[in-house]
């Protein structure tokens, strides 16, 4: 397109070059570079994931020889069958269990502090605590790990399920306060006063009103940090030690580890481990990219 | 005194509300602000991780100081966060401004970019690396000379990898960022743009760059403080080799506290860390006059 164009203009005399965009002001140019850029980084996501997936059903006899970027003539599912033999069952209720008992609390609570901190900003205490949640944006919290682990030894979890709940709520509740303080405080303040004037404490209020107003703000919270959680990898590598408390990433790696000659193999647990988080991506898109959007870039 | 009690009392209705980030406050207090003071006070301690903690006062931070680790970590910590930052900001600004079109068929691109976002660095690492193995990899089984080398087994190249991979998975975060930040700028700037005749590369320079300032800047700052915990992609991917090639902070101190056994200078490090992170986080809020969280609750 642009090769032509160019060489029918070429006879042209180099002052006219700019004449014929002047005389249509109202479309707008194409973004030439943008769209280029645009389908280049389309290649670049897309083969490393095609790749993986189409390898993942290839015998590993054929991995060797076959083209690489062509999908195998007979599949197979004998990769699968070796990482779900290998207890990744036992591993994906590990992360399950690590993910939703530290997703729950972690927002639960979070609601609650940012109502608090919405609702009760003219108190000092509460503004106190506002500013230290944010402190927790700012500071890595992954430099916290080494006393941590001493925590988890000290109450006698280390090497257990709710070793990984517990900072992991923690290390959830600055971004989710801010944003569900956000959100909060898009709720009309008049609605909060008609409760008032009905008898409504605050209990009330924050679950019978804050909550079903910001229903949106709190379900994208919540994959967000799901999301979060779910990927972790730290935490288990630090705070665990036997196989049957390991969570996906972390056992992920030791399958690798034991595996990893067996590239297709490997490929399949990493397609399975990832099966999970875009089964939610299809379902909470929406969700996800609203709140990682309100999140960051309001 | 009196005149505390006397609002306090007219208030009383509200005095709930405290309570209601209690639970939030002790959570967080006990697993995130403790840790942070523990972690200074570990640092002047000596610790193997199993045995009795001894207070051997400024033992590990001379260690660690006279370590030419340390400068070399934080060397590998500075370039990790500037090229990438460099690498990313660019292509994430372009591709924002790309997304934010309103085609449909953008919106079908918007969703794959996505994608790497969605995993873990584990499973990103782990697939890279066996997608990158000079001998069984992606490049070997193409038979492409360019694309077999040792990508993981040479400093310069496993560097590059470093970047490439965390590129991968951030910029369409980014770009997502820069794309609701496009979109944001009125079209009317345009519109009398176009009017005063500005091209399009005009108008990207004088209209869309300067409204997505403070885009920037959250974008910015979100990347280099992240930039400071990629820990678990880096782990799997070179375990901070070839040597200590590609040996950042966090992994000097995973590395120092839980394989050397040295939780002393480990705190040592993560210390260094948190002021880093802190410093940079304040450097660039004064930059920008405002940062990613404060501008949220004062401006709403």
């Amino acid at each position: 397109m642009t090769t032509t164009l160019t060489k029918t203009r070429r006879p042209q005399k180099v002052t006219q070059h700019e004449s014929p965009r002047r005389s249509r002001p109202a479309t707008r140019r194409r973004n030439w570079l943008g769209g280029l850029a645009g389908w280049l980084w389309l290649v670049v996501v897309a083969v490393p994931l095609y790749w993986t997936l189409i390898t993942s059903f290839k015998a590993r006899s054929r991995y060797y020889a076959s083209n690489p970027l062509v999908p195998s003539t007979d599949p197979t599912l004998e990769n699968y069958r070796l990482v779900i033999e290998s207890d990744f069952l036992q591993y994906f209720l590990n992360s399950v269990v690590v993910t939703v008992g530290a997703v729950v609390p972690a927002v639960a609570v979070s609601f609650m502090a940012a109502y608090a901190i919405v609702r009760g900003w003219r108190m000092r205490v509460l503004r106190a605590m506002n500013g230290l949640f944010l402190m927790g944006l700012a500071i890595p919290l992954q430099a916290t790990i080494i006393p941590v682990y001493l925590i988890i030894i000290k109450l006698h979890l280390y090497d257990s399920l709710p070793a990984l709940i517990l900072p992991s709520i923690a290390f959830a509740i600055p971004l989710s306060v801010l944003v569900l303080a956000n959100f909060i405080r898009d709720v009309p303040k008049e609605l909060f006063d008609s409760m008032r004037v009905d008898g409504a404490n605050e209990w009330t209020t924050l679950w019978r009103l804050a909550a079903p107003l910001t229903r949106p703000a709190i379900l994208t919270v919540s994959i967000f940090n799901a999301l979060t959680i779910w990927n972790g990898f730290l935490l288990p590598l630090v705070l665990t030690q036997s196989p049957d408390r390991r969570t996906l990433p972390l056992a992920l790696w030791t399958f690798q580890g034991q595996y990893g000659v067996n590239v297709p193999a490997v490929l399949a647990a990493v397609v399975l481990t990832t099966l999970p988080v875009l089964v939610l991506y299809a379902f909470g898109r929406r969700q996800l990219l609203s709140g990682l959007t309100a999140g960051f870039s309001r | 005194m009196s005149a505390v009690t006397g609002p306090a009392q007219r208030r009383r209705p509200r005095s709930a509300l405290p309570w209601l980030a209690t639970p939030a406050l002790v959570l967080f207090v006990g697993f995130a602000v403790v840790p942070l003071i523990g972690v200074f006070a570990l640092s002047f301690t000596t610790w193997d991780g199993i045995g009795s903690i001894r207070a051997t006062g400024l033992t590990s931070w001379r260690k660690v100081l006279t370590d030419p680790g340390l400068p070399h970590a934080l060397w590998v910590t500075f370039l990790v966060m500037a090229v990438s930052w460099a690498v990313q900001t660019p292509l994430s600004i372009l591709l924002g401004t790309f997304l934010a079109g309103r085609q449909r068929y953008r919106a079908v691109l918007g969703v794959v970019y996505l994608i790497p976002l969605m995993l873990s660095s584990a499973a990103i690492a782990l697939a890279y690396k066996a997608l990158l193995d000079p001998n069984f990899g992606l490049g070997a089984g193409l038979d492409i000379q360019a694309l077999s080398r040792d990508w993981l087994g040479r400093p310069g190249l496993a560097f590059g990898v470093v970047i490439f991979v965390v590129s991968w998975q951030f910029i369409p975060f980014h770009s997502l960022i820069y794309q609701g930040g496009v979109q944001q700028i009125p079209k009317s700037l345009y519109e009398a743009a176009q009017l005063d005749g500005a091209g399009r590369v005009r108008q990207f320079f004088s209209i869309t760059l300067p409204q997505l300032k403070y885009t920037i800047i959250t974008s910015s700052t979100l990347m280099v403080v992240g930039s400071l915990t990629f820990f678990d992609l880096i782990f799997i991917l070179t375990e901070g080799g070839p040597g200590d090639a590609t040996r950042v902070l966090a992994l000097d101190m995973y590395k120092r506290g839980f394989q050397a056994s040295l939780m002393g200078p480990a705190s040592v490090i993560a210390v260094i860390l948190v002021l880093v992170g802190l410093g940079l986080a304040l450097l660039l809020r004064r930059l920008g006059g405002r940062d990613a969280g404060a501008s949220q609750l004062e401006g709403a």
